[in-house]
């Protein structure tokens, strides 16, 4: 915000973040504004650092699955998968076929949550509050299994390294069944209200649009590039735990409307197909599931022993809802603790997307653009507009207010 | 179609809602003062929904069995686990706890398990309820 800029610029600047607690990584955001046309975005990072791998560079790899839990509150299960896949990878641990499965249900049944609350949090911020109820409440039977599965909701704490630490057994197969039966039954009614729904339509079709080239070029990973018709996903691409096994294919919107158009109603409908193709793989790693260990080493003193004795590096991918997370760890053969470990969480792909999605596009499109993306959450906590050195704060109220107001104003 | 919510919406509105109204059907006036009428037995708290199986709730510790082998000062994430050095015995912080049960597994004469117990809201993390020993 320099004052020799706005003396040269007729448009005015529009600066967002950086501190939003609901954002993994806090970015800030400066819109350049004509208007109510955005016609320039740039996007700034690392604001904020938790010393998460600082952390985990003082503890044992048993302690770091924990950490890695608290990186995302939603992707609380793919994290410890993806670090336990690289220490997997850095110390040759071979993981038993049943664990794989295992993996395999509890990494899809938390894709159901995540799409479930992104699909409710993107009809919050058009102002259709009535759906957001619609999707949490089937989230919320989705949740009540997990809860079942492993003992808590959010945080699992399911994973270990070598396996995982319960076994899904023949009691828990009603629920499951039951569960799943609910989110197929209920699904269609889903599918009608975001696809077919006036209000939808009007607020996300041609908006907040990611070519092809640009999803190639930016490095977008998920369902952000899946929708720009990019067939990236790294369960089908590089097939780890029991996928390769699965019938899986990538899911581009061109499977439901023969188009690819990569705005926010394309974004919509790849979630909405991967919700109902999560279902579908929980049924067959169900159906398919061989008996087995659950661990390769159930004795932890042992297996840390092992991992201090043994030097190597190794890289632990997977595809989290959002995209792909990359987890990379060192082992120096003399500590239990890693020498290094880096996470990529997913969302840091996704923000440069961002510039060419907003370009364009009205203030009132920035929740909706944003939350395409499925940031955890809507990155408006508080705006700040600057014109001509007078300053009004838009806090995350009053721009959803402006966003519920576009929708009004729309169906008219 | 144009209102594609509306007919959801209305059947919602004689729908018993799913959630369970805890602890209270209505918040109280004064929460403290309801808390003393529990008490007094004037009023009744409504229950919350039962945990499942395998629920991690608060830890409970066998103090006979324990050998003081350490390993679960080794493993716990938060190090939320002190060694008592005279007594070879150990104390849990439970508000220092993330109730993922690693000790629990680690553990070899199985002296540690995981309760029901979840209301564990306190002023004070060095209160009674919330030490373990």
């Amino acid at each position: 915000m320099t004052n020799s800029k706005q003396t040269t610029k007729t448009t005015y600047q529009l600066p967002i973040g950086p501190i939003h607690p609901a954002l993994k990584e806090p970015v800030m955001f400066e819109f350049e504004i004509e208007g109510e046309r955005i016609i320039d975005a740039d996007v700034i990072l690392g604001h904020v650092h938790r010393a998460i791998e600082w952390t985990g560079m003082r503890r044992n790899p048993i302690q770091i699955i924990y950490l890695a839990e608290r990186i995302c509150g939603i992707c609380s299960f793919v994290h410890p998968f993806a670090f336990v896949r690289a220490v997997e990878n850095a110390v040759d641990i071979e993981v038993p076929e049943r664990a794989d499965y295992l993996r395999v249900v509890h990494g899809e049944l938390e894709r159901i949550c995540s799409h479930m609350l992104w699909a409710g949090v993107a009809a919050h911020e058009i102002g259709f509050d009535s759906v957001l109820f619609l999707t949490w409440e089937m989230r919320e039977k989705a949740l009540d299994l997990t809860e079942f599965l492993t003992g808590n909701r959010i945080t699992k704490g399911i994973m270990t390294i070598g396996g995982i630490r319960r076994d899904i057994t023949k009691e828990h197969l009603p629920k499951i069944n039951e569960t799943l039966k609910y989110l197929k039954d209920n699904f269609e009614k889903l599918r009608k209200v975001f696809l077919d729904d006036k209000t939808f339509i009007m607020r996300s079709k041609n908006c907040g649009i990611l070519t092809y080239d640009d999803a190639l070029k930016l490095c977008a990973v998920g369902p952000t590039t899946r929708a720009s018709g990019v067939k990236k996903d790294v369960r089908v691409d590089q097939a780890y735990a029991a996928y390769s096994d699965l019938d899986i294919k990538h899911m581009t919107p061109d499977i439901l409307t023969g188009e690819v158009n990569g705005d926010v109603y394309d974004r919509i409908i790849v979630r909405l197909l991967e919700v109902k193709q999560s279902i579908e793989l929980i049924e067959q790693a169900i159906d398919q599931i061989p008996a087995g260990d659950l661990m390769s080493e159930p004795k932890i003193p042992k297996l840390l022993n092992y991992i201090k004795k043994t030097p190597g590096e190794g890289i632990g991918r997977d595809e989290a809802p959002r995209g792909e997370v990359i987890h990379y760890v060192k082992f120096d053969g003399e500590h239990e603790q890693p020498y290094t470990w880096k996470v990529r969480a997913s969302t840091y792909n996704n923000i440069l997307p961002w510039i060419p999605m907003l370009k364009g596009e009205q203030i009132a499109d920035i929740p909706i653009v944003a939350a395409s993306t499925d940031p955890c959450m809507s990155c408006t906590n508080r705006v700040t507009v600057i014109e001509k050195n007078k300053k009004h704060i838009l806090n995350k109220e009053e721009l959803h207010q402006l966003s519920v107001k576009k929708s009004r104003r729309l169906m008219k | 179609m144009k209102l594609s919510m509306l007919p959801q919406v209305l059947s919602q509105m004689f729908k018993k809602p799913w959630t369970n109204q805890f602890p209270a059907k209505y918040t109280p006036n004064n929460t403290t003062q309801f808390l003393k009428d529990v008490e007094a037995g004037k009023a009744k708290i409504k229950p919350p929904i039962e945990t499942p199986k395998g629920f991690r709730g608060k830890i409970k510790y066998d103090k006979e069995k324990c050998i003081g082998c350490k390993l679960c000062i080794r493993v716990c994430p938060c190090e939320a686990i002190e060694f008592k050095e005279k007594e070879k015995k150990i104390k849990i912080y439970v508000a220092r706890c993330c109730f993922c049960s690693q000790c629990n597994d680690v553990c070899p004469t199985k002296c540690l398990s995981m309760g029901d117990e979840f209301l564990l809201a306190d002023t004070d993390k060095h209160s009674k309820n919330l030490i373990v020993e």
